[in-house]
């Protein structure tokens, strides 16, 4: 909506300014408990007093985030929370290329291939974007249990993949909706089979659902939780889980510049995605809940 | 997302029956099958699964011997499960109030040409891309009588200024509702600001004609066009609210005493830390049922809509 008539009276230059004061006010609300962390971050503790919460640091320093990445202690070790960061990749990356690759198969095959049923099988996966996790969460541990997959990263990489796939399918199916029927048929005419036209037709369109999928499957399973603290051990856990220990070990004098920098490394990545490819993130959440 | 008819799926290689054109049809088929496999065992057989654990008597370890609706009638007895419940119904509810108040507000005003429009959303939204984790460590440390915003705004010579909600048992539960509507809101914006893009220009300059005044406009003419994006809003919102575990967690630990807790916590400590299966599986049913009692309606709605559309 662009056209809105630009009024030049005076009343309408007030409005103009009250319009910018409350954007830019909300917008100083919503950046001050991440400039807060990060001015937290490079305090040494001795700065941090009652009322100084704003207070630029007077001699800045990365030690704490040294200490947070290497020494700290998350429950009974104190190992820093470097290890566990390293474990979420473990667990993102291969979890992200699989979730996605079954999503584009599945998209492909629900546009390109239907067959009877098949919009039954979609109603089905759906579902499974909804379904809270808590409903799943005691059989699962089982069965992780007798697969042998217990607190294990290929265990977790499972989870994140069954129940990551719902949204892939998703996001692939309604972007593959609008590649045109008659490329495909004239593609079957010739003779091409079903994994060539995928190759060759698909693929080569499908750069912007590929980067809005990975981009949400990694936030998604970067910043779980529930999964992480319910299926690891120390040794496979999550940087999400090693944070919250990591807070809420209590011995001796509470370390809130650590906290805040620990906060800042598990925080990190997904903010670098952010920021980098943003529109695309935001394409993932509004996936399938905006319709044209 | 859209809508398409199954009609006229084109039938191929009907003709072909050699074993490679037979693959050849199949092939699709067997490319979906594992996630059906996968979708009907992990989401339908392990719903079923909690549902039969939440008519047994199991503690540390599931076992079968049912008990009926037991469990049920003890979760309806349990202080802590309507503690939980209660809290759900304040933290949700002002959970989707604010986030949608505060998005649609964002979205109305950075939809008047504005400068850094780019910049300005960006920074509304940032917060969603951090893990609930991490909005509760930050917000914990914000929050800290001591140390945090209490302390600061005393510092500036308000002495008797008090904030200090979150070892208040009364007022903990609103301070799960800061932080996440802090971090969600960004994102109610970002839908509505897609839908206002998408709202067709001549209606407004009709209405402008007409000599309505801008707000008028927003909230007569605008605002019902909305109205899908409104229920995916809240749809989406009351989902996160429902799911809320992680900021629980890492904010107030469900604390003080058991004042924050909801039925997320509820069914994780009682299943995993307090051996009581069968009651963590009935209060993780009644959750399924909170899910569907939203969903069901929505994606009625929807379809509703679609025929009708």
């Amino acid at each position: 909506m662009d056209n809105v008539i630009r009024r030049r009276t005076p009343g309408a230059r007030l409005s103009r300014f009250v319009v910018y004061a409350v954007l830019v006010g909300m917008a100083l609300v919503y950046l001050m408990p991440l400039v807060i962390m990060l001015l937290t971050s490079i305090k040494p503790l001795e700065e941090i007093r009652p009322g100084t919460l704003l207070a630029l640091p007077q001699a800045p320093t990365l030690a704490p985030w040294i200490t947070a990445w290497g020494e700290a202690c998350t429950g009974m070790r104190c190992e820093g929370i470097g290890g566990y960061f390293w474990n979420s990749f473990s667990i993102v990356i291969p979890a992200v290329a699989i979730s996605t690759g079954i999503g584009a198969l599945n998209g492909y095959v629900l546009t390109q291939w239907r067959f009877k049923g098949s919009e039954v099988f979609f109603a089905l996966m759906l579902f499974g974007c909804f379904v809270p996790f808590q409903v799943v969460l005691l059989p699962m541990a089982r069965t992780l249990g007798w697969l042998g997959l217990s607190s294990s990263t290929a265990g977790l990489v499972l989870v994140h993949v069954v129940f990551g796939i719902a949204f892939t399918t998703l996001f692939f199916r309604n972007f593959y909706v609008a590649v045109p029927r008659e490329l495909v048929s004239a593609a079957k005419l010739d003779g091409a089979g079903f994994l060539r036209i995928f190759w060759r037709i698909l693929l080569p369109v499908s750069a912007p659902i590929i980067v809005v999928s990975v981009i949400w499957q990694f936030t998604q399973i970067w910043n779980d939780f529930l999964f992480g603290v319910a299926f690891s051990a120390y040794e496979t856990q999550p940087v999400t889980v090693a944070l919250n220990n990591l807070v809420n070990t209590s011995t001796g004098v509470k370390k809130y510049n650590v906290n805040m920098a620990a906060a800042m490394i598990a925080a990190l990545p997904t903010l670098i995605v952010y920021v980098l490819a943003g529109k695309y993130f935001v394409r993932g959440l509004t996936a399938g809940s905006v319709k044209g | 997302m859209s809508s398409t008819s199954t009609a006229g799926a084109p039938r191929h290689g009907a003709l072909r029956r050699t074993p490679s054109g037979l693959l050849q049809d199949w092939l699709p088929r067997i490319v979906v099958a594992p996630s059906l496999v996968v979708s009907l065992v992990f989401v339908y057989g392990f719903m079923l699964w909690t549902f039969v654990l939440s008519l047994t008597n199991s503690r540390m370890l599931p076992s079968y011997d049912f008990i009926g609706f037991a469990q049920y009638a003890r979760l309806m007895e349990n202080e802590r499960w309507w503690v939980a419940s209660t809290n759900l119904v304040v933290f949700g509810g002002l959970f989707v109030a604010l986030c949608l108040f505060l998005g649609v507000v964002l979205a109305i005003l950075l939809d008047q040409r504005i400068r850094q429009e780019g910049a300005l959303r960006t920074i509304y939204l940032y917060p969603m891309a951090l893990s609930f984790i991490v909005t509760g460590v930050v917000w914990k440390w914000l929050l800290n009588p001591s140390l945090g915003i209490e302390a600061m705004v005393q510092g500036w010579g308000f002495e008797t200024f008090s904030f200090d909600w979150l070892v208040d048992p009364n007022m903990a539960i609103y301070t799960l509702v800061i932080a996440a509507v802090w971090q969600a809101s960004g994102f109610v914006m970002a839908l509505f600001l897609a839908g206002l893009r998408g709202v067709d220009d001549s209606i407004l300059k009709a209405a402008q004609l007409d000599g309505a005044s801008l707000p008028r406009i927003y909230w007569r003419v605008v605002m019902p066009c909305l109205r899908p994006v409104l229920f995916s809003a809240v749809m989406i919102l009351a989902h996160i609210a429902i799911k809320s575990f992680d900021l629980v967690m890492a904010l107030t630990g469900g604390g003080p005493g058991y004042a924050t807790d909801l039925p997320a916590t509820f069914m994780y400590t009682h299943t995993f830390s307090r051996a009581q299966i069968g009651l963590g599986s009935a209060s993780a049913m009644l959750m399924l049922g909170g899910v569907l009692a939203i969903l069901i309606p929505y994606l009625y709605c929807e379809l509703r809509g679609r025929k009708h559309g």
